[in-house]
């Protein structure tokens, strides 16, 4: 009798084991609480009512989704929870362009979604190693279906513009989902020739310390010892070939005048805005210029001023494809930028560098140095060719499995914190390694993780249906000899035409609708200032006639708007009440001279162009194609779209046609 | 027997009870070297982050006596609202009286009250209160259309890359930071002039109109970006999370 007891007792306790366990459980235990925080609020009936008992799952199948998060982070959508000083998991998520039932929650935060307590949810255990994701790598996220920049999202924008920029991708292969690879931005110089440009002396400062010579350098350090450094800058010297004219010798005709004013070259610097693209090291420690050419603080210790004065006549002889336009300049000017740079120079930088004449047994381990360190991987060197995957591929580096890394003792077991470590310091993970040191700031490092981090297997494996995909990249070309022009000066290197080239100055695309003809040959010639609020500035090429009425002609006949026909109205002749008309538009209505001037003596605002001779600048048609729709026109224009009517538009468009400026005001430009 | 289990019970429950009790965090094993009188901000304050990330520049504060003379070896430990994290959280200050420390604001976008510790000789405490301004999703893209589109008129100091138009303007726009007049403004007048220019409010017309540049949810995080940045702070969104 006792002993059936017993046993039925026994059989009545472990029945109730499972309903204790989950009446026990930890998401009861919150929602509990959860209700309690609710009942000491104001809207207590609202946030009850939208409360849901038991555990709750959001399940996307398309995106392999599976989430219980909401059980216990039950106020996720309650707007009158957004406070941090409220506990978590109660807290309103912030406003984000995705709903929660659309997307879920791991697509963007990681963790095990089909979790239900808090430990397994969250952290990374045995069974299950997905930890959730810090916040302050969350924008990686978007980065697996978005592959273009966001407005939103500028650490994941800036940490792949690094990928490239540093040159991260000449080692490390990184595919994207649609079968292109992520390309380098960074363009270093080839070192086949550099005998002509520098002297060893240089080299071997600038392998042991490039940051030395320029603080904002890309190139890594390598922590070469003193004799390792010797022998790459004696084989790089050894090993490099001359090229017939890159070098050039002041003539003999400038050698006997004094010398050159150092105040104009610095003058010649700035009217060519040198420093559009090259930065200068100021006294206070500011670097202040543009990042598309090297910084120019100690250029005096590097080059060799023949081969500065032959690069200043034409950088194509050394560098086909630099970035760097032709100038054109004149001798005197040659002679007065050579010297005004040559003279920019720290005497600390070469004083204890101090190299015997290279042994060949120094070369060929030099040459050895520069195979095993993988220098052919970023620049060209003669006799060596570029390695294949010189370093691991990262293209799925954002979903590594976690029992595949070796971590330093005391590091977080997580992706993140491995890939901004290696990052950070690469040879921390063993002396032997070859990767260099990158000279990043704290930021820099995590944009660079969180731009990695967005590489992961959802990201590969996401049908393209679901994803954003990136524009794809132009390689267009302008054809004949117009093309031919246009390498030469680099266009492309500040504007964009048809989807190639850079974002300094105004995309181009459609200039031959836009500008008159006269104009455009008169700019190209000499360039006059549209922008007074602009710092930087279309440079003067001292083009022939030839060369500008050339140029002129292509850009008139194939940049064209195909929307309309640029000359559909006229250039002049408009009725002086539509004229009167669009004044008082201008003025009143529009208030235009906030941002635009059309008398000096009375408008002031200098965010868009001075519209003094527009009329002589732009065509009609385009004027009031803009006013419509300025977007269309040129997308990302900050010109607001006014949603003007005809009748404005062209009266408008009149006034702004009789701003022909005076000749005077011409001349003086 | 039982007496014997009873002494247990009690020297275990004591274990617990001293286990439970004892002091967490404060064995820094920083010892002053110097006591100041004065807390004072170096740099690194007012800054816009992100929410979650570390703040572009460091936060520096300086100990100072009373004479105003910077002092070395004084220790200070910073504290802020919970999920904000300070690498180092304390330490001694260096040669020019100066501690830094990098910080990692919250996960909610607000400004955030951060609080640097130091006490003088005596042991009386003296404190630094520091704000920072950690910008959500929204707020971020609002911050970014502020930059292209609203900063070159209502922002009235220049940059290197950007002239500010303000003084040219012949009725002046109010910069994002007035809380003054921006916060009596509701979110539907913000809308409204932004979307339809001044003239919808009977305001200058060198408010251009923006509704049909900017979409619907740029103007809203424009506003949360503004109604973030005022000061005073707006209360009716505008968090400032302080230590409790």
């Amino acid at each position: 009798m006792s002993a059936f007891g017993s046993v039925s007792l026994l059989l009545l306790i472990s029945l109730a084991i499972a309903p204790a366990k989950n009446y026990f459980s930890e998401w009861r235990h919150y929602q509990k609480q959860y209700l309690a925080l609710v009942r000491s609020r104001g809207e207590a009936v609202t946030l009850q009512r939208h409360f849901h008992d038991g555990i709750q799952q959001i399940w996307l199948p398309g995106l392999g989704v599976v989430d219980r998060c909401t059980t216990c982070h039950a106020g996720l959508k309650e707007a009158s929870l957004a406070d941090a000083n409220l506990p978590q998991p109660f807290r309103r998520h912030p406003v984000i362009p995705h709903t929660l039932d659309q997307f879920g929650c791991v697509m963007c935060h990681r963790g095990q979604g089909p979790a239900t307590t808090v430990e397994q949810a969250h952290s990374s255990t045995e069974a299950w190693e997905q930890p959730t994701l810090p916040a302050r790598y969350v924008q990686s996220s978007c980065g697996q279906c978005h592959r273009s920049p966001l407005t939103g999202t500028p650490q994941l924008n800036l940490g792949r513009n690094l990928l490239g920029r540093y040159g991260c991708v000449h080692c490390h292969t990184i595919k994207l989902p649609d079968g292109s690879a992520i390309k380098p931005t960074d363009d270093p110089p080839s070192l086949e020739h550099i005998a002509d440009k520098t002297t060893r002396e240089w080299i071997y400062a600038w392998l042991k310390d490039p940051q030395a010579y320029a603080v904002t350098a890309t190139m890594p350090n390598f922590k070469l010892s003193d004799p390792d450094a010797r022998d790459i800058s004696a084989f790089l010297i050894a090993s490099s070939t001359p090229i017939a004219g890159d070098t050039a010798p002041a003539s003999p005709a400038s050698k006997d005048q004094k010398a050159p004013d150092p105040a104009a070259g610095a003058s010649l610097y700035g009217e060519s805005f040198c420093a559009s693209c090259h930065a200068v090291q100021n006294a206070a420690g500011n670097v202040v210029g543009g990042d598309v050419g090297p910084e120019l603080t100690r250029i005096g210790n590097k080059v060799k001023p023949e081969w500065l004065r032959a690069w200043l006549r034409n950088p194509r002889v050394y560098d086909s494809g630099t970035a760097m336009p032709h100038y054109r300049f004149t001798d005197p000017q040659l002679s007065l930028l050579t010297a005004f740079l040559g003279n920019k120079t720290d005497s600390d930088l070469l004083a204890n560098v101090h190299l015997d004449a290279a042994t060949p047994e120094q070369i060929a381990h030099g040459k050895l140095l520069v195979t095993e360190y993988g220098c052919a991987s970023c620049h060209e060197v003669s006799g060596i060719k570029k390695p294949d995957n010189f370093a691991p591929e990262l293209t799925r580096i954002g979903s590594k499995p976690l029992t595949q890394i070796i971590f330093l003792p005391g590091m977080t077991h997580a992706i993140p914190d491995y890939i901004a470590a290696k990052i950070r310091q690469p040879r921390s993970f063993g002396a032997a390694l070859k990767m260099p040191q990158f000279n990043l700031a704290p930021a820099q490092i995590d944009a660079l993780t969180t731009a990695l981090l967005a590489l992961t297997d959802r990201a590969h494996d996401l049908p393209l249906a679901l994803t954003v995909p990136a524009k794809p990249p132009s390689n267009y070309e302008p054809a004949g000899k117009a093309g031919q022009l246009m390498a030469d000066m680099a266009c492309f290197t500040c504007h964009a035409i048809n989807g190639r080239g850079g974002d300094m100055a105004p995309d181009l695309t459609w200039e031959g609708s836009s500008v008159q003809r006269q104009w455009l040959q008169a700019f190209l010639k000499n360039p006059g200032t549209l922008r007074p609020a602009l710092i930087r500035r279309m440079p003067r090429f001292n083009l022939s006639d030839d060369d500008a009425k050339e140029l002129t002609d292509y850009i008139m006949t194939v940049y064209q708007a195909p929307a309309f026909d640029r000359d559909s109205m006229p250039l002049s002749g408009y009725p002086p009440a539509q004229v009167e008309q669009g004044k008082q538009l201008f003025y009143s209505k529009y208030a235009c001279q906030g941002c635009h001037i059309i008398d000096t003596k009375v408008d002031k605002g200098y965010i868009g162009p001075t519209l003094t001779q527009v009329g002589s600048r732009l065509n009609a048609a385009w004027i009031y194609h803009w006013l419509k729709e300025p977007q269309t026109m040129r997308p990302g224009t900050i010109e607001p779209n006014r949603n003007m009517n005809d009748e404005d538009a062209r009266a408008l468009t009149a006034f702004l046609m009789t701003q022909k400026g005076s000749s005077k005001q011409e001349a003086k430009k | 027997m039982k007496r014997y289990l009873r002494t247990l019970f009690v020297v275990s429950l004591a274990l617990v009870t001293a286990g439970c009790t004892r002091k967490p965090g404060t064995a820094s094993a920083l010892k002053p070297t110097g006591f100041g009188a004065a807390l004072v901000e170096s740099s690194g304050g007012k800054q816009i982050g992100a929410t979650g990330m570390v703040l572009a520049q460091p936060l520096v504060v300086q100990v100072n006596d009373e004479q105003g003379t910077a002092v070395t070896g004084a220790l200070v430990e910073f504290s802020g609202p919970a999920g904000v994290g300070f690498d180092p959280p304390s330490g001694l200050t260096d040669s020019s009286g100066q501690l830094s420390t990098n910080v990692a604001l919250g996960d909610m976008a607000g400004r955030y009250q951060l609080v640097a510790h130091t006490s003088t000789k005596a042991q009386k405490p003296v404190e630094l209160k520091m704000e920072e301004i950690a910008l959500g999703y929204q707020e971020q893209v609002g911050f970014q259309l502020d930059n292209k589109y609203c900063a070159r008129c209502h922002d009235p100091e220049s940059t290197p890359e950007r002239v500010s138009n303000y003084d040219n303007l012949e009725t002046k726009p109010h910069p994002f930071t007035e809380g003054d007049t921006l916060n009596k403004m509701s979110d539907a007048e913000l809308t409204a002039i932004i979307s339809h220019g001044g003239p919808a409010l009977n305001k200058s017309a060198l408010m251009p109109p923006y509704g049909y540049t900017l979409r619907k949810t740029e103007i809203e995080a424009l506003i949360a970006y503004i109604r973030l940045v005022s000061d005073p702070p707006y209360h009716a969104s505008g968090m400032v999370y302080a230590q409790r």
